[in-house]
Order: structure tokens, then C-alpha cells, then sequence
């Protein structure tokens, strides 16, 4: 990298009109958010060191890291788009150019697109009511605040059922945009349980929008809490929804979706008719659209880095070509929105001293984004071996939650990675045999060949285990080496093991918060040191 | 004596997906065809209930098999001179991922089979 | 089991002549497969719905062999042709030897 460039340095390469700048292009604007996890506030987030693609994805983004993702989009070593975009020098980068996103910052740069063309469509592709503090507080209503404030017209959704179906009801009650959700079925009758779809009409253009909400939310999430719904890609429905919208002449077809990267691109080559994917769910963060066929695929990544302006020449209901910016969110450039910043103060009051209050420090940098274990899963596992009692900790492979530079840990810093509606932390007997079968479920949902059998995560966070894993391996042969580390001893299917874990979908799950089980470990600890995590082994080709 | 009942024997040992099928057609071949179509989500929500729909225009009958389960014989579907079409949806129970068969038998005589593979699985995590 | 069974159907009111409709089915029941152990250890003895039938003005739909496989609180989906204004008998067969019956009238719009 280039060192530690100063602040002031790097402030003065960067400013608002810069990260603004955009020729305008054709007659229509989509402005894409998605993926914020409720972080109202600006964040540090270091983008993944590992993303392994199998099959076709292999080598295509968004399977891409670092200084090869650098070396494919031509981005300078040091710049702020390699610290926006990738990992390398991201402690020294971060300290230079400060935290991303914040929704006051966001504000702007929507105010902003809409003062430059008026008729902008902004859309949000879900998983904005959960991952903090005051989003748990308030049972989502604080997004339903934000969202309505910043206009967003449409949205689908993923971790907003994790609320429950009655709460999700209520919020949908109080929302000025429509849920939709093509995919969304009644799980009795097998009849559409949402909206699929809304035609906006502006600048004299009248724009399909298809709402696909996350496809395994009863796998990956406890289904008992949405019983009365079914997911599902079923791509069959997709095409007939996009016809019936090209049926009733659309000028554009609009797929506000969250399969995630890979299902978008594997269905963008199999549904016809669909002009645009906005992709959401596996956070990726894309500086350019990826073509397929005549479809355009969006990535605009998670917590507020990023804001996506889509500028698309529409005529005779055909796109004839598109202008794409990914609006990098430096929220040390672009200027807060003062009324979004009054609402944010607001809704943040109550809390204002539990969200601050500090609870430990970490000497090293704190991260979860990647396939394998990062820092912050390392600290959650060795809480939980440590506060349960427990031989093996398993941390689930969300992709949500920020970073954390070196220095304190606050109470919000703490639920950045951990907030939800199900984070009782189990204690429970295991035998190797199950362990192994858990790890090879898990993987084979993150490295099946075939996309539509991805369910958009990374690979389970272990405390406690070694292990060595062939992601190009068949399912039930990737996972070799399984070791207990307190003993170096190898990880027998006969016998039984004392693990702890969190975010368990089955209905009565018992244990103590998540949140409270860090929170008593750090306190314990004072100061934690992360250290690189020797103990899971990669075999690549 | 034997020391068990054959009917305790049978019990023990379901019949296989093989014999169901030679039972089903008598012993004629099945071709892989276009024929029949089975439609299933690539991956169950719940192993319990999994929605699956079966379709052979012209078919006199369907019969539905999980190999995979401990015994795999699912439902056989006989369709009638007042059906809309040779087609049905139920939901069913799979014991662990698995190709689930279809197999239409149609007036002609002849057969023909289809499969789709559903994954059944303990569940991830998520972006 | 027979107590808290209970059969419904959705069927639409009228068709033309010769439509086909689509017709839904759903019945609350266990459909215990004889393959779960109760807390006492033993094997929970088999207990469902073997067939289902319907018919129209006494011709035959769909006749369905049901398996223990088939999931709790059966449901089903499938296509009626109506040739004329009448009605449909929904049955279903229980392993217990009970037999629950549904019926709908469907009128020529
Ligand atoms: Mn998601
Ligand atoms: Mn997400």
C-alpha cells in the first residue's frame, strides 16, 4: 500500500461534487439501497480476504478479492475506492479516510440524484429492519421511519420476518412503499401471499417493479416464527409475473431482488424479459454492472457504503443503454442531511447512553466479512467457550455486521454483530458424527455448484475446532482434519462434545443473550488481543 | 418352526424402489422422457412438507416414489375421464435429500419417468 | 382421529361448459407414518388417510393411493373438466376405517 496517507490528505483528494459526479444519461434513474442492517450510523467495514466462487462462478466478481479485484476494475493501490472495495491496508486506509454510510449521508446523495433528475425511482432490496441495537428497540420501526423519510418506493425483504409475522404486518401497515414479494407464498393454500409486483409511472414511463424476497428464509431462519409463509426462487412464477407486467405494456422491468448474486445471475440467463436486477442479500459490492444477456445486474453492497445510481435510456419498452456509478458513502466528504440527522438524534435518544456505554477494548482490528472466521467471530467463540463452559462454540456465517478498529468496544459495536430476535446462546451435548454433518451442510449451502442451491451465507464460525476444508470437494468430502484444539486430539464421531452456539432456528431454543455473553467475557477480559486464526486450513486448486 | 412370522419378515424389509416400479409397470421398460414432469423446490423448507407437483398429459396414471426415505412409495395418482388435465399437486415427507421419481403410464401401454432432486437440509445462515 | 378431522375444499361456484377448473384440498389429520417412537421408545403405530377420490355427477376425477409419506394435513391440487351444472363428492379414507366426505355443487355460468 501507500503507507498511512494523512487525513487531511486524504480529505483534500476527495470531495462531494467528486463522489456526486455523474454525466446524466437517458430518461430514467433507479437509485438502489440495500443491505444496510439498520445501521443508522457511519461504520467501518473491511470487504472480504475470501470469497471462493465453484463451478462457472469461479474467478467472476463477485468471487473476486482484493489485489486482483484491484487489478480487474484498474483501481489504485491506497485510493479510497481500493479502501471502499477491497481489504488490503484497510486498518491504515481507514484511519485516512474515516467511516462510510450513516443514513443522514445517504440522505444527501438521494436529494441530490433526485435535484439532478427529478422522477428518480429509489428502491430498497430488504434487510434494512434488523442488525442494531435500536432497530431490536424498537422492533423495526425506526427503519419504517428512516425509509419512509428518505422515500423509498418499493422493498422486498429477508431478515424483516425474523420480527415475526404480525410484526411484520404492523410495520408493512406503517410503511409508505409496498412489500413485494413474487416469491412469497401462503404456506397453506399455495396461493400469493404478497404483492409480486407494482408499476411506478413517471418522467412518462411506466416501470415494472418485482419484488423477490430472500428464497430460504425458513431454512436459514427459524420458519416458526413466519409459519404461514413459503419461499422458495420459483423462477416459473418470476417469468409469469414479468410477462403479466410486459402484458400490461411496462416500458421497463425492474427485479428488485434478494437471492443473492449468484441466483440473480444464474435466473438473469434463464427468466426473459427482465431489464434490470438489483441485487441484494450477499452484500457484494460491484463498481460496474455485469451483463446477462440483455439483462443488467446491480450489486450495491451492505450497511450504507454504498449507494447505486442506475441511469437507463428507456424508449419504444426496451432499454437501449445504461450509465451506472457506485456512490461510495465517505461520510467525512458527503455532507449529513439535517433532517434525516434530526430523525436519526431522535430515534437514537432513548438508548443514547446504552449505545455508547463501553464494555472493552480491542488492540487489534475487528471484522467479520469473509468465508471463514474473521476476528469478531473469533472474540463471539472464545465468549462463548468461555462463559458456557463449553469445548466447541459455533457462530453463525452472517455477512452482516461492521468492522472495528483498534480501541474501544461499545454496548452498539457489540450488536452490530449480533442483534436479532433469536440470539439465545445454547449450551448442548454433540457427538463428532453430528459436528462433521453440520460443517458439510453448511459448506455445501455456500460451495454447491449450482447457485440455486447457495443460500447466500458464509461457511459456520467455529471456537474450539481446526479443521481443513476443499470448497470444490462433493458434499459430506469437504471438511477434513476436524481437531478439538484444547488437546490437539481428533474430533472422534463416537463421542460426545460440550457446544455452544447462538442463533439456533429451532423454537424453544434457552440460553442467555448473545449480546450478554460477549458483553460479560469482555468485561472479564478488559482488553482483548485478536490474533490470526491458524486453526481452519483452505485447500484451493 | 421360523422363529418369526412372515408377515413380521415383510415388515422388516419394505419393498425397494426397483420393486415398485416393476410392480407398477409389470415389468416394461421406462424411458426418461418429456413425457412427465416432476416439480420440486431445489431445496426442502422443511423435510415434513415439501411441495411437489407431477404432470404427464395424457396419462392414465402417476405413481410418486422417495427412494430415499425408509419406505419409499409416496402416492399413486389415477386420473379420471372428468380430469382438467393428467396433473397434481400434494406435499410430502423426505427423510434426507434425494431424487424423487415420477413415473406416468400411459394408455398406450408404455412408460415413462422423471426425477428432480430435492436437498433436505439442517439449514445455514445468511447475508 | 376422527374427532378432529376436518375436510375443506376450494372449488369455484360456476364454470362455463366444459371449463376446466382448478380444484384445492386440504384435511386435518396426523397421517402418523408408523415410523416415529413415542417418549416411551415404542414405535407410534401407523395411522393415516389411504385414498382419496373424487368424483363428479358420479364420474371419477382423480383417484390418489395415499403412502405414509404423505404429509400431515394432506393437501391436494388438480384440474376438473365440468360438461355440466353438478356436483363433487370428495372422499376421504382413513386407515381406521373411517370415511370423510365433502361435497360442492358447481352451476354453469
Ligand atoms: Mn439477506
Ligand atoms: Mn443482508
Amino acid at each position: 500500500g501507500l503507507g498511512n496517507p494523512t487525513r487531511a490528505f486524504a480529505q483534500q483528494a476527495l470531495t462531494q461534487d467528486q463522489l456526486l459526479q455523474f454525466d446524466d444519461f437517458g430518461n430514467l434513474t433507479l437509485i438502489h439501497l440495500t443491505d444496510t442492517h439498520a445501521h443508522l450510523k457511519p461504520v467501518w467495514f473491511r470487504e472480504p480476504d475470501t470469497n471462493i466462487g465453484v463451478g462457472e462462478a469461479s474467478g467472476r466478481v463477485p468471487h473476486v478479492v482484493g489485489d486482483a479485484f484491484q487489478k480487474m476494475f484498474s483501481i489504485r493501490p491506497g485510493s479510497p475506492e481500493a479502501y471502499a472495495l477491497t481489504y488490503p491496508d484497510f486498518q491504515n486506509l481507514a484511519a485516512s479516510y474515516g467511516r462510510m454510510g450513516g443514513f443522514d449521508r445517504i440522505a444527501t446523495v438521494v436529494k441530490s440524484i433526485r435535484a439532478a433528475r427529478p422522477g428518480a425511482i429509489l428502491l430498497d432490496g430488504g434487510d434494512t429492519w434488523h442488525g442494531s441495537y435500536t432497530s431490536l428497540k424498537t422492533r423495526g420501526e425506526d427503519m419504517v421511519r428512516v425509509m419512509n423519510l428518505l422515500g423509498s418506493q418499493a422493498m422486498t425483504a429477508h431478515w424483516e420476518f425474523t420480527f415475526g409475522t404480525q410484526r411484520v404486518q404492523e410495520l408493512i401497515g406503517m410503511m409508505n412503499q409496498p412489500m413485494l414479494g413474487a416469491n412469497i407464498f401462503d404456506a397453506e393454500w399455495d396461493e400469493p401471499a404478497f404483492e409480486p409486483s407494482k408499476i411506478i409511472e413517471t418522467n412518462g414511463l411506466r416501470v415494472g417493479v418485482v419484488g423477490q424476497a430472500f428464497p430460504y428464509l425458513p431454512i436459514a431462519n427459524p420458519g416458526w416464527l413466519f409459519p404461514e409463509y413459503s419461499f422458495g426462487i420459483r423462477e416459473e412464477r418470476m417469468q409469469q409475473v414479468v410477462d403479466d407486467l410486459r402484458g400490461q405494456g411496462v416500458d421497463l422491468v425492474v427485479c428488485l431482488s434478494h437471492n443473492g448474486f449468484d441466483v440473480d445471475h444464474k435466473m438473469a440467463g434463464r427468466v426473459s424479459g427482465i431489464d434490470v436486477i438489483l441485487s441484494g442479500h450477499t452484500h457484494d459490492a460491484i463498481p460496474e454492472p455485469v451483463v446477462v444477456g440483455d439483462t443488467i445486474i446491480i450489486a450495491s453492497g451492505s450497511h450504507g457504503k454504498f449507494v447505486s445510481r442506475v441511469d437507463l435510456d428507456v424508449r419504444d419498452g426496451r432499454m437501449m443503454g445504461f450509465r451506472h456509478k457506485l456512490i461510495p458513502v465517505f461520510s467525512d466528504v458527503i455532507e449529513p442531511d439535517s433532517e434525516m440527522a434530526g430523525l436519526i438524534d431522535e430515534i437514537r435518544a432513548p438508548y443514547e447512553s446504552e449505545l455508547s456505554e463501553v464494555i472493552g477494548k480491542s488492540e487489534g482490528l475487528l471484522y467479520r466479512r469473509g468465508n471463514f472466521n474473521g476476528s469478531w467471530d473469533d472474540l463471539i467463540c472464545d465468549a462463548m467457550l468461555s462463559e458456557r463452559d463449553a469445548e466447541i462454540a459455533l457462530s453463525p456465517g452472517v455477512r452482516w455486521g461492521a468492522s472495528l478498529l483498534p480501541g474501544d468496544i461499545t454496548r452498539e459495536d457489540i450488536h452490530s454483530v449480533t442483534s436479532m430476535t433469536y440470539g439465545e446462546c445454547y449450551r448442548t451435548e454433540m457427538s463428532g458424527e453430528m459436528l462433521k454433518t453440520v460443517m458439510e451442510d453448511v459448506a455445501d449451502n455456500i460451495f454447491n455448484e449450482d447457485p440455486y442451491y447457495q443460500q447466500g451465507g458464509d461457511m459456520v464460525r467455529v471456537g474450539g475446532l481446526g479443521y481443513t476444508i476443499d470448497p470444490y470437494a462433493s458434499i459430506g468430502n469437504r471438511i477434513t482434519g476436524m481437531t478439538l484444539l484444547k488437546d490437539g486430539s481428533a474430533i472422534d464421531p463416537a463421542r460426545n462434545y460440550v457446544v455452544a452456539g447462538w442463533a439456533s432456528v429451532n423454537e424453544g431454543t434457552e440460553g442467555p443473550q448473545i449480546w450478554d455473553v460477549v458483553e460479560n467475557y469482555l468485561r472479564r477480559q478488559g482488553t482483548v488481543s485478536p490474533a490470526p486464526n491458524r486453526a481452519i486450513r483452505l485447500l484451493t486448486d | 418352526a421360523l422363529p418369526f412370522s412372515l408377515a413380521a419378515q415383510e415388515t422388516a424389509a419394505p419393498k425397494t424402489a426397483e420393486e415398485l416400479i416393476a410392480e407398477f409397470t409389470g415389468g416394461a421398460d421406462v424411458v426418461e422422457g418429456d413425457g412427465v414432469t416432476l416439480t420440486a423446490p431445489e431445496i426442502a423448507e422443511n423435510g415434513n412438507t415439501v411441495p411437489i407437483s407431477v404432470d404427464a398429459p395424457g396419462a392414465s396414471e402417476i405413481l410418486v416414489l422417495a427412494p430415499g426415505n425408509p419406505t419409499p412409495p409416496v402416492a399413486r395418482f389415477t386420473f379420471g375421464e372428468l380430469a382438467g388435465s393428467q396433473s397434481a399437486s400434494t406435499r410430502i415427507r423426505l427423510a434426507q435429500t434425494q431424487d424423487v421419481v415420477a413415473i406416468a403410464k400411459f394408455p398406450d401401454g408404455t412408460f415413462m419417468r422423471s426425477s428432480s432432486n430435492v436437498k433436505v437440509t439442517i439449514g445455514g445462515c445468511g447475508g | 382421529m376422527a374427532d378432529n378431522v376436518k375436510p375443506r375444499v376450494r372449488v369455484p361456484k360456476t364454470a362455463a361448459k366444459d371449463e376446466v377448473v382448478t380444484i384445492k384440498t386440504l384435511i386435518s389429520h396426523q397421517m402418523e407414518s408408523g415410523q416415529r417412537k413415542g417418549k416411551d421408545g415404542q414405535i407410534i403405530p401407523r395411522s393415516i388417510i389411504n385414498r382419496f377420490t373424487v368424483t363428479f355427477n358420479g364420474a371419477s376425477v382423480i383417484d390418489v393411493q395415499m403412502e405414509p409419506a404423505i404429509s400431515t394435513n394432506p393437501y391436494f391440487e388438480f384440474e376438473a373438466r365440468i360438461p355440466e351444472a353438478g356436483e363433487f363428492v370428495f372422499t376421504w379414507y382413513d386407515d381406521d376405517g373411517s370415511v370423510y366426505e365433502d361435497k360442492q355443487s358447481i352451476a354453469l355460468a
